[in-house]
């Protein structure tokens, strides 16, 4: 009490400064918005419209989590973070959890201390080259220069590649997406490397997509998802959940359209019941309301209907579901039962 | 009546501490020094408790671990599998390197400019008056990333330079300019012949500096001028010259060649570095430029006139009187303008341009999570420096103090 | 050959005056002497006039077939069809964001508006001293203002900040006349229990929807987040710079040695290192759990950056003075306080202002590096969403060019002022 008093003079002395208490779901109830880590900028998923509203496939997955939570899809605060910022930035508090297409590694789980809550996106570092440079293969780039974004698995990977293939290459660091297509578009370097999905996304947003091909080699693993705090772990069993929560919506059959319906009374499947409130009480466990997977779930549609709407091959960045189709499509997502 | 400031001896009371202005001072000190280390120790304690709660910890056995990322621009031996501490080094070169190329520049660029401005000439006074208030006035990030998107957006890709139809072509054959820098021709020292003749080349320019000192010595000695740059001249190129063809031209250049996706060979200049340099020697040589303007103008004008009725040529007045007391004015500024340079250069940040900026407070902070000794050790590099650069001004400023007697 | 004939030719009338030779007269006399004065001269001149030629060739058809109308680049590019030109309907179509940011709600974008032109008013007692010196009571209530106006929210927030600095000035106004530093501290301490207090009241009576709605510190971008971080850090730094210029200059050796520290360290690192403490480590340092502002670190540390700078340039102005104005003080039976306010500090200060108008031009100018740790000022925002989105990738140099217009207006302007003030001082000191 004495402590919210104190802040209280601090933001009459200047501004407002926000205060954490033991857990992070407290505070964001209390605060009535939760503060999402997103990229600067990356098309399909984050980045800011004309207007200012951020959209896309990450921030689908902060809006299901503000709209389980709050019950309002609405109130998130979209922090844009570089590869530099981004972990401080968790690490601090400023932001509650982070969707920006992190890689899931040993060292930043392990050593950096940050809890992995899930995969959102099957990736794998690929290599987008002009059409008339004329290569076909990732082997084929001895010499070339290749522009890579710094500060992330990438960098490492690059290198480890061509070393181990033992080619040479020149890199060309930078900063933000924007930047590194740029570089690419205007030449300055022949080949543009980061996550699949992120060349797709990068190569939509070119004049001529057709004139640029994505090399077949995927040089590395990249599981992207978001994360969360290490230690706060009611927290990370509320973002795991809700991100659960869309993927098993897609396996159920629970679309944005269907889930109105479906939540008003109890149906026939009794796992739709429990992740829709309507049997059972996961969302009390949770300390959440008992519709919380259904506001999620409502926010922008299930897992497939996400992807679709951002990122899926109806899209310009059309990429096919690939990895990230269900398991029981051939896939690699796979929710845990709501039970 | 001048017993009257004694104060009453040997009655010290508590409020003589706060009072009495003998005391004072060790009051405010002692309170001065005690919020201080309180404040230093909240400072430790939050920090303490903050890394306890993230189960982090202070250490730099990063710096020996392998770094894993390649860097385009080394001045010394470096690969991934280099430790971190190495990849600070090849930082921290690089930005000594741009911040030397840089100062050079951006002097020779504010002494035209600044010696222009006070031309008689009209057209050329303004048109250096606009150079200075454009580029004073805008910063210098913006600058630097206009100057890089010249850099890529402007020029030709190397690509342009193939084919028999090529859009674009190498100047004389050796200087390719491209979206990724500048290739030119580098000197490839052939042995020991080759060093020889650099040798021989540092040899004759200490003796045009020992020739022109015993000229010097001799007009105070005897009054006889002798010619200085006839045998300057001849002693900068004939002695080198011979040598080499002697020798059998054992320095031959290395020319930069289309080979692949890149230029091959050759010294490549990049265009982050282009860019940088280019950028912080514009910015700063308007700056400098103002800073010789005053130099000059600081010399009264009794000086060069009283120079003139000696019957000195308007070129020794500039050299004998007008410049060693203009510089008198003009380097403590420039010497804290070159320290701007090498504080400016952590904008390499911005164009990718591989300093110690983006090394050790970049790439290696973001893939080690170690943010606290990186950015510790980045501030303790810049601080040396500064404090270094300050240190030769305080002596250069003592070396030309005017000795008041 | 004879003397017969020798009558003089006498003129009985004044012949009218000539006009000077073309040679020395009109345009061709000022461009021999001014242009061709000598063959270097001459050189240099048609040098000269080639670049400026160049220059004008060049962008002259580029900004006179500017477009302004199109949606998109490559409708831009298809008016324009192949013809050198720009394309400033980026500026027509952003210069919101270029101005405001992304996220400042469009509604709102006369209150910055508003209080960019109260700044004027609020600045010209301090920068004229002709005015009366009334306005400065303006001045003085202008920060609680334009913080009401650009963040929103309740207005008692401000109007409390503002009557805990009253009580302060009270307590200080009524100790004063004892000793100074019971004065300073009383009014120090007797602020922050008013604000203490304030903060509970201003938590219970605030109400549920302000009259001006609150904008959070992370949607301020633009040009006015350079103008936010470059007024508050100077007005800041000013008196921050006062206490370290006195400081260093004390007998005291500890506080000149805790003075003398701080400042070489400052000015000893980039600013750009200091912003990353204040993005990535600043928060290790604080109490378990508080987060500020992004802005509000960044203003910490910009703060702490150029009250070194203006230390040094005050430090210049205290050493300026003659000797004699301390001897003066002290024969005066002054003591250190009182010297200080009523003799020193005010002369200092006058002959230090154009270094702090330099050091201010300076900061703004660097207040373009927050765009580095990703925050949205022109510059970020310039080469974040802007150049990212998919309609305008690709245009630079319109862009760039209204950023770089946009700074030189200000810091020429700034600029322009300072040298207009030196000149005034010069002459009352003479």
């Amino acid at each position: 009490m004495k402590k919210t008093a104190f802040i209280g003079a601090l933001t009459v002395a200047g501004l407002a400064a926000g205060m954490a208490s033991a857990g992070t779901l407290d505070d964001v109830k209390e605060r009535g918005t939760l503060n999402c880590g997103v990229t600067t900028g990356l098309v399909g998923f984050a980045s800011p419209d004309a207007n200012g509203v951020w959209d896309g496939f990450d921030v689908g997955v902060c809006r299901a989590v503000a709209a389980a939570v709050l019950g309002d899809s609405d109130a998130v605060e979209f922090v844009p973070t570089t590869g530099k910022t981004r972990f401080t930035a968790l690490a601090s508090g400023e932001i509650d959890m982070l969707a920006r297409n992190t890689t899931w590694t040993f060292s930043r789980d392990v050593d950096l201390k940050f809890e992995f809550v899930g995969i959102n996106y099957y990736d794998g570092q690929g290599f987008l080259v002009p059409r008339d440079l004329g290569v076909s293969s990732a082997k084929e780039l001895d010499g070339a220069t290749v522009c890579i974004q710094t500060g992330t698995t990438t960098e490492l990977n690059l290198a480890d590649y061509f070393r181990s293939n033992n080619i040479s290459y020149e890199p060309v660091p930078i900063e933000t997406n924007a930047e590194g297509q740029q570089q690419y578009l205007a030449g300055a370097c022949d080949v543009y490397t980061t996550d699949a999905s992120g060349l797709a996304a990068t190569r939509a947003a070119f004049e001529n997509p057709a004139d640029h091909i994505v090399l077949p080699e995927i040089v590395s693993k990249e599981p992207l998802g978001p994360l969360v705090r290490h230690g706060d772990n009611d927290w990370a069993d509320v973002v795991r959940w809700s991100l659960n929560a869309l993927i098993a919506a897609e396996e159920l059959g629970v679309t944005s359209a269907n889930i109105e319906e479906l939540a008003a009374a109890p149906t026939g499947n009794p796992e739709v019941n429990r992740l829709l409130g309507t049997e059972g009480e996961l969302g009390a466990m949770l300390g959440l309301d008992a519709n919380w997977a259904m506001m999620a779930i409502a926010a922008g549609g299930n897992y497939g209907e996400l992807f679709e709407k951002n990122i899926g091959e109806n899209t310009p960045i059309g990429l096919a579901r690939g990895l990230n189709a269900q398991w029981t499509d051939g896939g690699l997502l796979y929710s845990p039962p709501f039970r | 009546m001048t017993s009257v400031t004694d104060p009453p001896q040997g009655s010290f009371r508590l409020s003589m501490l706060l009072n009495d202005t003998r005391y004072r001072s060790y009051t405010f000190q002692f309170i001065a020094l005690v919020l201080l280390i309180a404040f230093m120790a909240y400072l430790g304690v939050n920090l303490v408790r903050n890394l306890a709660a993230a189960g982090l910890n202070i250490s730099f056995s990063f710096l020996s671990d392998p770094a894993g990322y390649d860097i385009n621009q080394r001045p010394i031996e470096y690969d991934s599998q280099s430790s971190h501490l190495r990849a600070a080094m090849v930082g921290i070169l690089n930005t000594l390197i741009v911040a030397f190329l840089a100062c050079v520049t951006a002097t020779i660029f504010g002494v035209i400019a600044g010696v222009l401005r006070l031309s008689s000439n009209w057209v050329v006074r303004k048109l250096m008056s606009v150079y200075v208030e454009i580029f004073r006035n805008i910063p210098v990030l913006i600058w630097i990333i206009i100057i890089f998107s010249i850099m890529t957006v402007a020029m030709p890709a190397p690509r342009a330079f193939r084919g028999d139809n090529a859009t674009s072509s190498m100047l004389f054959d050796s200087f390719a300019f491209t979206n990724r820098g500048v290739y030119a021709p580098a000197p490839v020292i052939d042995g020991a012949m080759g060093w020889i003749v650099i040798a021989v080349f540092i040899a004759s320019i200490v003796g045009i500096f020992a020739y022109r000192r015993f000229a010097t010595k001799k007009l105070y000695d005897t009054g006889q001028l002798l010619p200085t740059l006839w045998p300057s001249v001849a002693m900068f190129f004939v002695p080198t010259i011979l040598v080499y063809f002697i020798l059998g031209r054992p320095i031959t250049l290395d020319y930069p060649s289309l080979q692949g996706f890149n230029f091959q060979g050759g010294l490549h200049l990049r265009g982050s570095l282009i860019a940088l340099w280019f950028a912080l020697a514009i910015y700063t040589g308007a700056f400098i430029a103002e800073n010789v303007r005053a130099g000059i103008q600081a010399i009264s004008k009794g000086q060069t006139e009283a120079a003139a009725s000696l019957g000195l040529r308007p070129g020794r007045i500039m050299n004998l009187v007008v410049l060693p007391q203009a510089l008198r004015v003009i380097i403590p500024p420039l010497i804290s303008q070159y320290l701007n340079i090498t504080k400016n250069s952590s904008l390499a940040i911005a164009v990718g341009y591989m300093d110690v900026t983006s090394t050790l407070g970049g790439i290696t902070l973001n893939q080690t999570g170690r943010a606290i000794e990186a950015i510790l050790l980045l501030m303790l590099f810049y601080l040396t420096i500064s404090l270094l650069i300050s240190g030769i001004m305080n002596v250069y400023n003592n070396s030309v103090k005017l000795k008041e007697r | 050959m004879s003397d017969n004939n020798s009558v003089a030719f006498v003129r009985t009338e004044t012949l009218p005056q000539l006009p000077p030779p073309a040679s020395q007269a009109g345009a061709v006399k000022w461009a021999r002497e001014n242009l061709f004065s000598s063959i270097p001269s001459g050189i240099l001149t048609l040098v000269s006039l080639y670049v400026i030629y160049l220059l004008v060739a060049f962008v002259g058809p580029w900004i006179a077939n500017g477009v302004w109308n199109t949606d998109s680049l490559a409708e831009c590019r298809e008016v324009l069809d192949g013809t050198t030109g720009a394309c400033f309907s980026v500026i027509s179509e952003r210069w919101n964001q270029l101005l405001f940011g992304f996220s400042y709600p469009v509604e709102h974008y006369w209150r910055p508006g508003l209080a960019f032109i109260l700044l004027f008013i609020a600045a010209a007692p301090v920068m004229f001293f002709d005015l009366p010196r009334k306005l400065l009571i303006f001045t003085g209530l202008y920060p609680f203002i334009a913080f009401w106006l650009i963040w929103g929210g309740t207005i008692f927030t401000p109007l409390f900040a503002l009557a805990g600095i009253m009580v302060g000035y009270l307590v200080y106004s009524r100790y004063v006349k004892d000793s100074f530093a019971m004065g300073f501290f009383g009014g120090v301490i007797a602020a922050f229990i008013a604000w203490y207090i304030g903060g509970f009241i201003v938590g219970a009576i605030a109400p549920e929807e302000p009259f001006l709605e609150a904008v959070q510190s992370r949607n301020m971008g633009g040009f006015m987040l350079n103008m936010i971080l470059g007024v508050t850090c100077v007005s800041l730094s000013v008196p921050l710079g006062i206490v370290l210029a006195l400081g260093r200059q004390s007998d005291m050796p500890i506080i000149k040695w805790i003075c003398v520290c701080f400042i070489e360290f400052i000015r000893g690192v980039p600013l750009i290192t200091l912003l990353f403490v204040a993005n990535v480590v600043l928060a290790y340092f604080l109490p378990p759990g508080t987060t500020f502002d992004l802005i509000l670190r960044v203003i910490i540390m910009i703060t702490m950056f150029s009250s070194a700078y203006i230390a040094e340039v005050i430090r210049g102005g205290l050493a300026a003075l003659p000797k004699g104005q301390y001897e003066a003080a002290d024969s005066l039976g002054l003591d250190y306080a009182q010297a200080m306010r009523l003799i020193i500090l005010p002369q200092a200060l006058k002959i230090s202002i154009p270094g702090i108008v330099n050091i201010a031009v300076g900061l703004f100018k660097d207040t373009t590096l927050v765009s580095v740790i990703s925050m949205f000022d022109v510059v970020g925002m310039i080469r974040g969403p802007i150049l990212s989105s998919t309609d305008w990738n690709g245009v630079y140099w319109e862009l760039f060019m209204a950023a770089s217009v946009l700074f030189f207006v200000v810091c020429y302007g700034i600029s322009q002022y300072s040298q207009w003030l030196e000149r005034r001082l010069a002459t009352d000191h003479r």
